[in-house]
């Protein structure tokens, strides 16, 4: 059992780590000049002259850092705000599960509908400003990517604000607030000066997540993002989509140089905490008073509320438009509602419904046994891996582009076709860290005392396992599972690299509509694509609470 | 079983040597399922795939799965990364919906299969001839490596309400912009789309448009765009967002037409505007328009890559694609709404008559209506353009 | 019969924490080990139930009956063991971690548990959520779980440390009343000096 319990994890980031390596060294030879199949015989620097040449490169790099960064921070800013709230009110979490459910791409085609110059927004005062049709104005697709920021944010902060409010769930929060406000300090202060302290270090790897994430997405920057040029992320989508095919060598140089770039911004993250740490240690000390702080964390609370309704501003939207028949700009409703959209679109996402069933479901169970296997083995040897923890999580910190290209040319040169069990593979490589994220906490935490009395009945560690710890855990597996079933579902890059285009899910679907003419049939896909993983939260809210209906210890958690 | 086998043998006797490999290639089709790529944009160009693989798998046997791209090129990544992983058979991709540089890329690389489209029994239907619109892509020579199966026309699509008087001219758009500034844009030229309404114009206004037929040089390249650019930056300021931001591709104009953002859009669909007013995305007065001169018009073709798996089921469905029955579903407007590539001359009575048959909307120009069709500049052409163009105009 | 030969336990860090001790507790017998927090009563009992944690290093035999148990995972030894909380498994009701040990050749299960539930005053509890039932209540039901699972020997860590003085009587004679019947050896840690005398049995002090 031992020697299974230190193969396991081996096994484990073998599975993730080997076709993100052979990924990115095929990356790596065709930046070097070294594509054989279009007669590139390099290495040479070519693709990094052209890559150079780029017009609007510059750009383009800044505004990845710009909108990547931007997006991190301030999601940031309103998490902590919010946490604020929630932790004092003990409540308005619940509201978090429908955004996090929603994927990235039903979120930003809702978004932009709710901001573009004919959406919601503009209709909404088109009376009152006398507008007969809508505003030559950005108010998406803005040149310095302030709506793709809006539009992260309103995704990323309920992220970041769920491992907050989990982060504070293991420290005293409580206690140490009402310690420091008998000293007289006020609750901003605390917060910056106490807790903000003591929750970063289970807080750097979301950030890092989120900042790798916002810097290095496609199709919420392709919606919601400047043109002209684009951020880095998307022209290398470009590139990779060019006629002219030496451009796939640029792009690979490019996937490269956004890599580093992904790397620099986390760096620097990560280097930038000390002065600020040493600046806050001395700002406690010096007990300076903070005038602006209580106005500037209304504002953040405020903005928060905004992003929160902005969210769910599209998902309604989208809702209303799959009902839609025309709806012209400025009603603020559909002339005319029909379900002819849902009738005669059911062929076109009956089968892609089916593939992400599939892609979800599988992927969601090897990610949840794999974890399952991961935390048995490190209960059972009863050490932590701390290295191997982080290594889980490099598919999430790498951006996608840079190595899936690879990874298809790696399957296929392995003999692998492309197809449904490479998109499952695929996608459980991104499915298991967020697993690992739900699940790892919990099941630390399961009181020791049961499994020793469970050993000391006769109980062996299979039947510890199966009959104590698993349904003990229930609720925290089948939040897992739906977590894992919403980034199942939200995967674009990996479903279409890896399955050739042959295994259409809800979401390549509808990003593919999301650039066609009728937003209704895409609102249709979006729709059930936002379906499932609400779905799933649902289904981990309810059957809990069946099952342990008679269970008071267990509701809790 | 027995029978089909027979009346195959006897068929394959009485039949030219031409026949009898169709016939092979039939038999060896039945029970293939084609993995068609093909852009996914359009709702019922989605549908009309659909049917053609009903119809295919009810005929011969052939399945039909529609893998839906974003753009084209998805599609030769797919093909060339295969080739570089050494996979020379069996490959993904049966049949792509291509033209224009895609095709010239992987004719470049030796990604397709063929020549074939020239034996397909309905190929009896084209025009082939040299310098015929079915046999030139781009002024590339098709040299069968890729068959026809739609005509595409540049229109542009405006709200009669809106644009009761469009601009008879590609110049004529520099005034109209200036009247309704922000009122109009062009998708990013690099796309499509975008990189047509530019060649539109310096078909125009080139001071010797015989030169766009042959390969770019820098010298015929300065001389004849120059107007272009003077006419370009006259217009820009005046576009959507002031010239600064660019629609993705044109179904993305065609949603801001339809939000009401700008009055004119472009479609490759001289049938886009009926189709959608049809469909409740815009409003009854919506219309095509060309310049007076005509319109850049080129064909859709489909091309087999060179490790095709289901090589013989995608011939059989770029086949049936020509078929005048086909054809004539495919330029119905209630279906498709897309002109045939047959040559008229070539059909026989009955196959006119369901052209003729065929219904019209108040929003479906004429053939007359569109004017003459412009040949498309070399592929060279565009490419050279659209790097100029990203040059300076991206910040 | 329950027997320590030359038992030593050190610490990660390799500094002893106990012993070498020997000792023997007859069948029927409560053994009581008393001393101060931190002598390592607790680590004692891990030892024999074997629950002890990575890196402690164990010197020694434990005889059971004549067997020598060193070195056998927990579940293997057929010793059982009672903590101070008495904490009931919280997904399962009360009759089913009653039943949760017991060995499976029984066939009356349902029966040997509900006679035991209404030994311990619980009768028509079965189906109960152990949340809902009272210190007293619980620590009677810990105890006959661990005794329906027919320990050859069993283990007490503080058991009645958490419960009020007025229960503290109350569940003590319950507990010895019902070890003595089963006729096994019982090795109990504590620091109450009451406990000890209640058990009637021999004491050691640590420490």
């Amino acid at each position: 059992m031992s020697l299974a319990a230190r193969f396991l994890p081996a096994l484990i980031l073998t599975a993730i780590l080997l076709p993100i390596g052979a990924g990115l060294w095929q990356t790596a030879l065709a930046a070097a000049g070294h594509l054989p199949a279009i007669g590139a015989q390099g290495p040479d620097l070519a693709a990094w002259a052209a890559l150079w040449d780029r017009p609007g490169l510059g750009r383009a790099v800044w505004l990845s850092l710009f909108t990547g960064i931007g997006a991190t921070l301030l999601s940031f800013l309103l998490a902590l705000a919010s946490a604020m709230a929630i932790t004092r009110k003990g409540r308005g979490g619940r509201l978090l599960a429908p955004l996090l459910a929603m994927p990235h791409a039903a979120l930003a085609i809702g978004l932009a509908f709710v901001m573009a110059p004919s959406g919601w927004i503009a209709r909404a005062v088109a009376p009152v400003l006398g507008w007969d049709r809508p505003p030559d104005i950005a108010s998406i697709g803005d040149p310095f990517g302030l709506s793709l920021i809006a539009g992260l944010t309103v995704k990323e902060f309920p992220f970041l604000l769920l491992m907050m409010l989990t982060a504070c769930a293991q420290i005293p929060l409580r206690r140490h607030l009402r310690a420091g406000r008998a000293l007289g300090a006020s609750e901003a202060r605390l917060w910056l000066a106490i807790i903000l302290p003591q929750i970063w270090p289970l807080m750097r790897l979301p950030v890092l997540v989120v900042l790798a994430y916002s810097m290095s997405v496609v199709d919420v920057a392709l919606i919601l993002g400047p043109s002209n040029p684009p951020t880095l992320a998307v022209l290398l989508a470009r590139d990779y989509a060019d006629p002219d095919l030496t451009r796939l060598m640029s792009g690979s140089a490019g996937s490269l140089l956004q890599l580093a770039l992904v790397g620099a911004a986390a760096g620097a993250g990560l280097l930038i905490r000390r002065p600020v740490a040493r600046l806050g240690g001395a700002w406690v000390h010096a007990g300076a008073p903070a005038p602006g702080a209580g106005i500037a964390l209304r504002a953040l609370r405020g903005a928060a509320c905004v992003a929160m309704t902005l969210g769910f501003g599209a998902m309604v939207a989208l809702v209303i438009w799959s009902l839609a028949w025309r709806w012209a700009f400025p009603d603020l409703v559909p002339q005319e509602l029909s379900l002819r959209i849902w009738a005669r679109s059911v062929q076109g996402w009956a089968a892609p419904l089916a593939n992400t069933l599939i892609m979800a479901g599988a992927s969601t169970a090897l990610a949840l046994l794999a974890a399952i296997a991961w935390l048995e083995s490190e209960t059972r040897s009863n050490r932590r891996l701390p290295w191997a923890e982080a290594a889980i999580f490099v598919p999430l910190l790498l951006p996608q582009i840079g190595f899936l290209f690879g990874v298809n040319t790696a399957a296929l040169r392995a003999g692998l076709s492309p197809g449904m069990w490479l998109v499952i593979w695929g996608h459980a490589i991104f499915v298991f860290p967020y697993t690992m994220i739900a699940l790892a906490d919990p099941w630390r935490a399961v009181d020791p005392r049961h499994f020793r009395a469970g050993a000391a009945l006769g109980a062996g560690p299979w039947r510890r396992l199966f009959a104590l710890r698993l349904p003990i855990l229930l609720r925290p597996i089948l939040t897992a599972a739906a977590i894992g079933i919403a980034v199942s579902v939200a995967q674009y890059l990996p479903t279409l690299f890896l399955g050739a285009g042959r295994t259409p899910s809800l979401t390549t679907e509808a990003v593919t509509l999301a650039a066609s003419s009728d937003r209704r049939v895409t609102a249709v896909v979006a729709t059930i694509q936002a379906a499932l993983p609400l779905m799933g939260f649902a289904a981990a809210f309810v059957i809990p609470a069946i099952l342990h209906r008679n269970r008071r210890d267990l509701r809790g958690a | 079983m027995h029978r089909r086998s027979l009346l195959a043998l006897a068929l394959a006797a009485l039949a030219t040597p031409a026949m009898a490999d169709w016939t092979d290639t039939l038999q060896a089709a039945r029970g293939q399922t084609v993995y068609w790529n093909a852009w996914g944009g359009d709702q019922r160009t989605n549908d009309f795939i659909r049917w053609v693989g009903q119809q295919t798998e009810e005929r011969f046997g052939v399945e039909v799965v529609h893998v839906k791209l974003t753009d084209t090129a998805e599609a030769v990544t797919r093909v060339l990364s295969e080739k570089s992983a050494g996979r020379t058979e069996g490959g993904s991709v049966d049949l792509i919906w291509i033209n224009g540089p895609n095709f010239l890329s992987m004719k470049e690389q030796d990604l397709l299969h063929g020549p074939f489209a020239g034996d397909l029994p309905n190929a009896r239907f084209l025009d082939l001839s040299e310098g015929a619109p079915a046999a030139l892509d781009f002024t590339t020579p098709v040299d069968g490596m890729e068959s026809a199966w739609r005509l595409a026309r540049f229109v542009f699509i405006r709200d009669a309400d809106r644009v009761p008087e469009p601009p008879v001219d590609m110049a004529g758009f520099v005034d109209w912009a200036a009247a309704n500034p922000g009122r109009m844009t062009h998708p990013d030229p690099a796309n499509f789309m975008g990189a047509t309404f530019l060649k539109q114009a310096l078909l125009e206004l080139a001071p010797d448009p015989r030169a766009l037929k042959a390969p770019v040089t820098d010298a015929a390249y300065a001389a004849q765009t120059a107007p272009l650019w003077d006419w370009y930056d006259a217009l820009r300021p005046n576009l959507w967002r002031g010239g600064e931001a660019f629609p993705e591709n044109e179904s993305v104009q065609q949603q801001l037409l339809a939000d009401g953002e700008i009055d004119i859009a472009m479609s490759f669909d001289p049938a886009a505007a009926a189709a959608q007013v049809e469909q409740g995305l815009l409003p009854e007065t919506a219309r095509v328009f060309v310049p007076d001169a005509g319109s850049i018009g080129n064909v859709s073709f489909v091309a087999i890559p060179f490790n095709a798996a289901n090589r013989e089921g995608a011939e059989v469905v770029a086949d049936f694609l020509l078929a005048p029955e086909t054809q004539a579903r495919m330029q119905n407007i209630e279906v498709l709404g897309s002109f045939s590539v047959l040559d008229p001359e070539r059909l026989d009575a009955e196959a006119q008559a369901r052209f003729e048959a065929l219904p019209t909307a108040p929003a479906l120009p004429t053939l007359a209506e569109l004017g003459p069709t412009l040949p498309e500049p070399h592929a060279s052409w565009m490419t050279r353009l659209t790097e100029d163009w990203a040059d300076r105009h991206t910040r | 019969m329950l027997e320590l030969i030359d038992l030593a336990i050190r610490l990660p860090g390799g500094r002893p924490l106990l012993g070498p001790m020997s000792l023997r507790v007859e069948a029927g017998q409560v053994l009581s080990v008393m001393g101060p927090s931190g002598v390592g009563k607790s680590s004692l009992l891990d030892a024999i139930g074997g629950h002890l944690g990575a890196g402690f290093a164990l010197q020694g035999r434990v005889l059971l009956d004549g067997r020598d148990l060193t070195g056998l995972p927990a579940e293997r030894r057929n010793i059982g063991m009672i903590f101070q909380n008495s904490d009931l498994f919280p997904h399962l009701s009360v009759g089913q971690n009653l039943g949760f040990g017991m060995p499976r050749r029984h066939r009356d299960r349902r029966a040997r548990i509900e006679s035991a539930l209404v030994d311990a005053g619980l009768g028509g509890m079965h189906d109960r959520d152990p949340a809902t039932l009272s210190g007293g209540q619980r620590a009677r039901a810990a105890l006959m779980r661990g005794l329906l699972a027919e320990p050859a020997a069993i283990l007490l860590d503080e058991p009645f440390s958490a419960l009020d003085a007025q229960l503290r009587d109350e569940i003590r004679s319950f507990t010895f009343d019902h070890l003595r019947a089963a006729g096994i050896p019982a090795l109990m840690v504590t620091h109450d000096a009451q406990d000890a005398t209640s058990a009637g049995g021999p004491v050691i002090a640590l420490g």
